[in-house]
Formats: structure tokens, C-alpha cells, sequence
């Protein structure tokens, strides 16, 4: 066994990899519940990559076959039932778990200096998660995937001058058709996986060459011992793999509950309307996008038709999408983590979560004449974390950081 | 990092038994992607058993039905042809039929058959694949004056009596397969299903 | 448990906006009646999946639904043949129909859509409420309308059986400020083979069926979630342990 490895490693690094990225990759002893979303979001791409797999098998990527090929699955295919929830269920799952690792790094300062490279990573990661979702759910061609792409498709039709044939060139048709569904199915099972592996090796690898920040934002690289190793350091493994693998248990007992006993989540991760196979002559009475796409939704609806285009209300919502990227430049606090920020930065971020997920229960709601006003209020708020956060962060009062991690 | 003692034992026995969970768990996880990938409730369906009419069959006549997307022959053996069986033995590969890959027990008789005038056969040469002709005219011109029936594939010249098996210098290795199958009735045949007992 | 959640969902709704929650689901603000679901009572799903071969078979296809798979429902495949296959020949076929959708739609005005997951998309109590919920109405040309699907193309079907329903008229003022007439509740007319109590569990069990059918991995679904959940609440324990053990070592 030991000439074996020795015969590996003198023609590939398989030791120094295993040290370089776990038993001697020293992951500040701090970490807190919200680091577990990091690997627990790896958990599910992999939950997701072999149930999509499988479904490859069955699925059939043609308009008048998609629908029925779910069925099939869901009916015929042994266990087909259990892979298909397992996907549907994992999609939803992936955005819970990005969304609550993307508010970890707001609270503790994650996309500051140096980290700004893996921050933006991880919102490219986040922008081809959205498209990965999008196309996705497209194939099995019910009623809410065929509106729901027909509604997205068409805001690029808002785009001036060259909107319309950008839309059509999309589809390649004049409206979501079987074509736009073959080339859905090859952009969701292999370009945007491709893209989604890459960019994620590469957070993880910027991510240990920086490493990791911490709760209470400093950084553990400034104190030594004698060999080099951070004294508030531990190495990832053991310590952070058996913490992991109690934070995997209790996600997969989340998890499985969902799938089990309530996969469709009360119509928010399979929604009723899908269980009718597309009608392109019939829309559904009331079509939501799926619930992790609806805080960008209600933004769309918030903002008002301006100079008879409802370009500006697509602009607004790439821009909320777009932001996050300037995060990093815009945080102008001498501090990151939350522990020693001021009031200010608190309430705004705060405010952010508020107007985050009630923009996301708005985009659900049918729009009325309150609900949007509510909703440009809260879009109003949206885009005030962002642009005003050089100003609020600069003038905030902050505790001193302490020179080392405190306790947990 | 502590000076503290570490209790080896238990982390070694800790560990094992997580693995072993963890073992489990992930055999568990990967059964029902292994079953997914048998045939399913519609390749099943498909697949199954037969009925073929026997009364429909006239004497000498040969049927072709479809089992698994194979081509099975049903034929309705004349007695002349059945007399002739038993008389070429000594030119046949397998005349016993003993390799019982090739016929279920209950037709390793004879005639490879439940009832003798009745003969049920994959279609399928067992050489490379290729589906014989059925040639039932006795002493044909071109397959020789002692031909007593059977079948000839054209792709390699391997030659089958009337109970599908193998003449000696033939590049097919063995006799014809006869599927599983049952009388449901004196007239129905059900190709696909072992009958209860030999 | 899908119900509660949405309740839970809606009462968070509620909480964190302050705000009135109009019905999402669109349509007529008829209240529907509760199902009588029960996918664990095989007598009523036999009974239920006579009714729907019966009766709904003739017009409606269910065509990703196979009639082996009926076996669930504690059926021998010979009582299969002999009682349910109309429409089919072979067990292993699917429930399909002979009607060809561009005749359907010159008689019915529209295709009779595949009843195989209906009840996913409406619901079993729309379902329930609406074969229960036809009345007579000489303006539609079936002479039929339905107070759960106003101006339905489907006639009453099973009107032999529940008999005639008509409506009783209430005038209110709507929203615009002028009166309109609305139907108030439905009663007998005219009696048909059952009572209406009768009617009621024969739809109830049609109902139930076709829950069934919606999803018939659904039992085995429950079972199998029920282990997973157990053996990983063992996992847990052991993993809890485990990270407790090698944690002594970090201070």
C-alpha cells in the first residue's frame, strides 16, 4: 500500500493535494453554524449530478414526449419516483443552502479583502446556478415550465433595438417550442454543469490560498507558531470533516423529509400547474416563477413601464441580480465581521433580509395595486443596502476587532 | 492542539463504526440508482408473455410472433415430418439434446417440444444471429436429396432439422433455443412462461 | 403535511408583511368540499377504479397509467382482465382511449383532458366538489353547467346516478354596485338511481381513487421515507459522537 502511494505521488500529487486542501489546510476553530452551507451546497451539486444522471436515462427532451417521459419516470422506472423528488426537491435545496451561504459572508465580512476574487466566484457560481434552475425547469414541459420560460425568454424581447430577435434567436422559434427544449436540456445537462464544475473548483482553490475568514473576521495568518502553522488554525481534517459530516446528517434528515413526505413543498418546489402538460394556447390563470426566483420577480413587477418599454423593470432586476458582485468595493467598514460593527450596518442588513424575502412572498402574490406598492418600497430598500453601503459603512461607529478568534 | 490524553480506542472504535453507517448509507443511497436501471413497467409490459392461437395453424405451416422483440416460430408439424425425426440422428451435433441451455427440461425429448406436433423456437441462429429460412420441402433440390425439412440460414449455410437442431458441419455451435412456455388450453399456447411442472 | 406547510406559509406571510392574502389560486369563490382521501383503503380504491373505468374511461384517457399497476390495489391480474380491461387488451397496456382528440374536440367543443394526474393539478377536493356540483342550465347546449367550473364543456355524466340538481338563485350587489344574481346552494329536482348520500361516497371513493393513481409510488414513498429518516436519526447519534470526540482536542 505504502509503495503504491509512493508509486502514485512520484507521478501525481495525490499526498500533497490530500495535505494541501485537507490535513494540513488550517481552517480557523471558530467556525459557527453558518459554515456549514459551504459544504453542504458541494453535498447537493453531488445530489444532483447523479440523480440528473439518471434521469438522462429516461427523460426524452421532445415536446411531445417530455411531459409523459416524467410520468414514465415518476411511474415505471423503478424508484424512477425517488430520483425525480430527489432532483426537484435537491434544486430547491441548492438555492436554500446558497442563499444562507451568501448571508454568512454578509455577516462576517467573507467578500472583503483579500477574498473579493472568491466572492466573485461564488456570484458567478450563483448566476449560473439561476440559469442551470432556468433551463431546467423547461423539461418537463408542464404548463408553469412552459409560461415560465415564455415570461423569461421575453424580457430579453424588452432589450431595445435588437430585444425581439434576441428572444427569437433564444428560442429558435417564434415561440417555446421543441426546439427551445432540445437546446435547454443540452445547455442543463452539460454546458451549464461544465461552467457550474469549474467555476466551483476554482472558489475552493482561491478560497484555500487566501483561507478561510472566520465570525469574527480576522485573520488567523497574522499569529504563528514555530512550524508556520496559524495558532487559531485547525487542520480541515479530521476536525472540519467529522463536523461536516454531523452538519450532512442533519441536512439529509431535513432533506429526505422533504422528499418523502411533502416533495411538492405545497406547490412551492413542484408547482400544481405543472402536472398539465404545456398548452402553448393557454395560459394558466396565475403563473408565479418558482419561489427562488421570485424576490427578482416582484422587483421586475415593482418597477413601472417607462417611455411605453418595460425594458427599465428588466434592467432593475439584471441589476439586483449584478450588484452583488461590487459588494466588496462597496463596504467600506474597517471591520467585517458583524460582532464589531455598528448599529448602522445591522439595521441595514436587517432591512436587506426583509425587503429580500418579502420581494420573494410578493413575486408569489398576484399583483395588486397595494402589493406593488409595497413592492417598490421594498425595491427602493434593495437597492439602498447597496448603493448607500459606502456611505452608512463609513460612518459607523465598530468595536475594536480583537488579535486573535475568540471563543465559539 | 492540547496535551491532553487521547483516547485512541474510542476514536478508532468512533470512527469504525461511523464508516460503517456512513458504509451503509451510502449502499443504501445507491440501490435505488442500480434498480432504475433494470427494464421498466413499459419494457416489462412489452416483454411479456405470448398467446398464439393454434388452431389458426395449418399443417406443415409456420407462425412468427414477437417475445422480447425476438422472432419466435410456432410450427405445426405434419406426422410425416415427425417420422423423419428420429432417422438422421447420427448426422446431428446434439441429437439428445443435452445441452440443456438450449431447450427448457420439459422439451428435452425427441421432438424439443410439450406436444409433438406442435414446435416452438427462437428464431435465431445460434451462430451470429442471423434468422434461418424455413425450408419444410423434403429432399429440396438445392439442400440435398436426404434433406427430411428444416431450416437453412442464409447467412452462413448452418442447416436445422425440424426440431431446430444442429447438423454436424454446420458453423452454428448448437441446436436452436426453445423459449419457456405453457398450454393455457388444447389450442393456446403462451410463449414466455415456464409451465408449473415437467 | 403539504396542507399545514401552506398554512404555515401563509401565516408567515401574514406575520412579516401585515398584509390581506386574496385567494392565490384563481376561479369561482366557491368553497369546495373535503375528499374523502384514504390511498390506504384498498376496498374504496377497488371500488373507485370500477366507477373510473366505468364511467370516465369512455371519454377521458389516463394514458401514463398502467393497468397492471392496479396489482397495488391487492388485484390478481385475471380479476384485472376480466372486470376492468375495456379500453385495452393486454394488462401491461397503458389506460388509454380510441377517441381520437380532433373528434373530441368537434363533440365536446374541447379535448377531454388525460385524467392521470388530475388531481395533482386541481386537487382532490376541486375534483370532489365539481362531480358533485352539476346543475341544470338550459343556456349551456349540454343542459348542464357546474358550480366549481362555470359554462363546462362535459356534461353531467353521471346524472342517472345523483339525479337532477337545479339551482336556487340569491340576488347580491357586486362589487360595481348592481345586483347579480348568483347561485345560492343546488337542491334535488329529480331523483336519480342513488341517494345522494349514496352519490357522495360513490364519487368520494372515484375520487380517491384517482388520488391514488395520481401518484402510486406514493405508499411506498411514505414507507421508505419513514426508514431513511430513522436510520439517519441513528447516523446522527453516531456522527454527534464522533465530532464530540475529536473536538476534546481544540480549545
Amino acid at each position: 500500500m505504502q509503495r503504491l502511494l509512493a508509486w502514485v505521488d512520484a507521478r501525481f500529487p495525490l499526498t500533497a493535494t490530500w495535505k494541501a486542501h485537507l490535513s494540513e489546510y488550517y481552517a480557523p476553530k471558530n467556525f459557527n453554524f453558518w459554515y456549514y452551507f459551504g459544504s453542504l451546497a458541494l453535498l447537493v451539486l453531488v445530489i444532483q449530478i447523479v440523480t440528473g444522471i439518471f434521469l438522462t436515462m429516461h427523460y426524452k427532451p421532445d415536446a411531445n414526449l417530455a411531459f409523459a417521459s416524467v410520468e414514465y419516470i415518476m411511474r415505471d422506472v423503478p424508484y424512477g419516483w425517488l430520483i425525480r423528488y430527489a432532483h426537484s426537491t435537491g434544486a430547491s435545496a441548492f438555492f436554500i443552502v446558497v442563499y444562507l451561504h451568501m448571508f454568512r459572508a454578509l455577516l462576517y465580512g467573507s467578500h472583503r479583502k483579500p477574498r473579493e476574487l472568491i466572492w466573485i466566484l461564488g456570484v458567478l457560481i450563483y448566476l449560473a446556478l439561476m440559469a442551470e434552475a432556468f433551463f431546467g425547469y423547461l423539461l418537463p414541459w408542464g404548463q408553469m415550465s412552459y409560461w415560465g420560460a415564455q415570461v423569461i425568454v421575453n424580457l430579453f424581447a424588452t432589450i431595445p433595438i435588437i430585444g425581439e430577435d434576441l428572444s427569437i434567436w433564444i428560442r429558435g422559434d417564434y415561440v417555446v417550442s421543441d426546439a427551445t427544449l432540445n437546446r435547454f436540456f443540452a445547455f442543463h445537462v452539460i454546458a451549464l454543469p461544465l461552467v457550474l464544475l469549474g467555476l466551483i473548483a476554482a472558489h475552493i482553490v482561491a478560497l484555500h490560498e487566501v483561507g478561510s475568514n472566520n465570525p469574527d473576521g480576522v485573520e488567523i495568518k497574522k499569529h504563528k507558531d514555530e512550524q508556520g502553522r496559524p495558532l487559531d488554525g485547525i487542520p480541515f481534517h479530521p476536525y472540519y470533516t467529522v463536523k461536516d459530516i454531523l452538519g450532512v446528517v442533519v441536512f439529509l434528515i431535513v432533506f429526505t423529509a422533504i422528499l418523502f413526505f411533502a416533495p411538492e413543498m405545497g406547490g412551492y418546489f413542484l408547482e400544481a400547474n405543472n402536472f398539465i402538460p404545456a398548452d402553448p394556447l393557454k395560459t394558466p390563470e396565475h403563473i408565479a416563477p418558482v419561489w427562488y426566483f421570485t424576490p427578482y420577480y416582484a422587483i421586475l413587477r415593482a418597477v413601472p413601464p417607462m417611455f411605453g418599454s418595460q425594458f427599465p423593470g428588466v434592467l432593475a432586476m439584471g441589476i439586483a441580480v449584478l450588484i452583488f458582485f461590487l459588494l466588496p468595493w462597496l463596504d467600506r467598514s474597517p471591520v467585517k465581521s458583524i460582532r464589531y460593527r455598528g448599529p448602522k450596518y445591522k439595521i441595514a442588513l436587517t432591512l436587506f433580509v426583509i425587503a429580500f424575502i418579502g420581494l420573494g412572498i410578493l413575486g408569489i402574490l398576484p399583483a395588486t395595486e397595494l402589493y406593488t406598492w409595497i413592492a417598490r418600497v421594498l425595491t427602493v430598500v434593495y437597492f439602498a443596502f447597496f448603493l448607500l453601503m459606502p456611505w452608512y459603512t463609513k460612518n459607523d461607529s465598530h468595536k475594536p476587532e480583537p488579535e486573535r478568534v475568540t471563543a465559539k | 492542539m492540547s496535551d491532553m490524553a487521547v483516547d485512541n480506542s474510542k476514536r478508532r472504535f468512533l470512527v469504525a463504526v461511523s464508516s460503517t453507517v456512513g458504509g451503509v448509507a451510502a449502499v443504501g443511497a445507491a440501490l435505488p440508482f442500480v434498480f432504475s436501471m433494470s427494464p421498466s413497467a413499459r419494457a416489462l409490459a412489452a416483454g411479456a408473455p405470448v398467446e398464439v392461437d393454434l388452431s389458426k395453424i395449418e399443417p406443415g405451416m409456420k407462425v412468427d410472433v414477437e417475445w422480447r422483440g425476438k422472432p419466435v416460430w410456432v410450427v405445426h408439424r405434419t406426422p410425416e415430418m415427425l417420422a423423419l425425426l428420429p432417422k438422421h440422428d447420427d448426422k446431428l451435433s446434439d441429437p439428445k439434446s443435452e445441452n440443456t441451455a438450449q431447450q427448457p427440461k420439459y422439451c428435452q425429448n425427441p421432438t424439443r417440444s410439450i406436444k409433438p406436433e406442435y414446435f416452438v423456437v427462437i428464431g435465431i441462429c445460434t451462430h451470429l444471429g442471423c434468422s434461418p429460412t424455413y425450408r419444410a420441402d423434403i429432399g429440396a433440390a438445392d439442400l440435398g436429396a436426404d434433406w427430411p425439412g428444416g431450416w437453412f440460414c442464409p447467412c452462413h449455410g448452418s442447416r436445422f432439422d425440424m426440431a431446430a437442431r444442429v447438423f454436424k458441419g454446420s458453423p452454428a455451435p448448437t441446436n436452436l433455443v426453445v423459449p419457456p412456455h405453457k398450454y393455457l388450453s388444447e389450442t393456446k399456447v403462451l410463449i414466455g412462461e415456464d409451465q408449473a411442472s415437467a | 403535511m403539504s396542507r399545514p406547510l401552506y398554512h404555515l406559509a401563509r401565516l408567515l406571510c401574514l406575520s412579516l408583511l401585515c398584509l390581506p392574502l386574496t385567494a392565490t389560486a384563481a376561479g369561482p369563490a366557491v368553497k369546495l368540499d373535503r375528499a374523502p382521501i384514504n390511498i390506504n383503503d384498498k376496498e374504496s380504491l377497488q371500488r373507485g377504479a370500477r366507477v373510473f373505468v366505468n364511467y370516465c374511461l369512455s371519454c377521458h384517457s389516463a394514458s401514463y397509467m398502467r393497468y397492471t399497476r392496479l396489482t397495488d390495489l391487492g388485484l390478481t391480474e385475471a380479476q384485472i382482465k376480466d372486470n376492468l380491461l375495456f379500453a385495452a387488451e393486454k394488462p401491461g397496456e397503458t389506460m388509454t382511449i380510441a377517441m381520437r382528440a380532433r373528434d373530441a374536440k368537434e363533440w365536446f367543443g374541447a379535448t377531454p383532458p388525460d385524467l392521470t394526474v388530475i388531481t395533482r393539478s386541481r386537487g382532490p377536493d376541486w375534483v370532489y366538489t365539481y362531480l358533485r356540483t352539476f346543475y341544470r342550465d338550459d343556456s349551456r347546449p349540454t343542459g348542464w353547467n357546474n358550480l366549481v367550473f362555470d359554462k363546462v364543456g362535459m356534461p353531467h355524466v353521471l346524472h342517472e346516478l345523483q339525479g337532477h340538481l337545479v339551482p336556487v338563485m340569491r340576488e347580491v350587489i357586486g362589487e360595481d354596485g348592481k345586483p347579480h344574481t348568483v347561485v345560492e346552494r343546488l337542491q334535488l329536482a329529480k331523483a336519480g338511481k342513488m341517494t345522494l348520500t349514496e352519490y357522495d361516497a360513490l364519487i368520494g371513493d372515484l375520487v380517491n381513487y384517482m388520488t391514488w393513481m395520481g401518484e402510486p409510488a406514493k405508499a411506498q414513498r411514505m414507507r421508505t421515507g419513514v426508514a431513511v429518516v430513522l436510520f439517519l436519526s441513528l447516523f446522527f447519534v453516531v456522527a454527534f459522537y464522533l465530532k464530540k470526540e475529536f473536538w476534546r482536542d481544540v480549545h
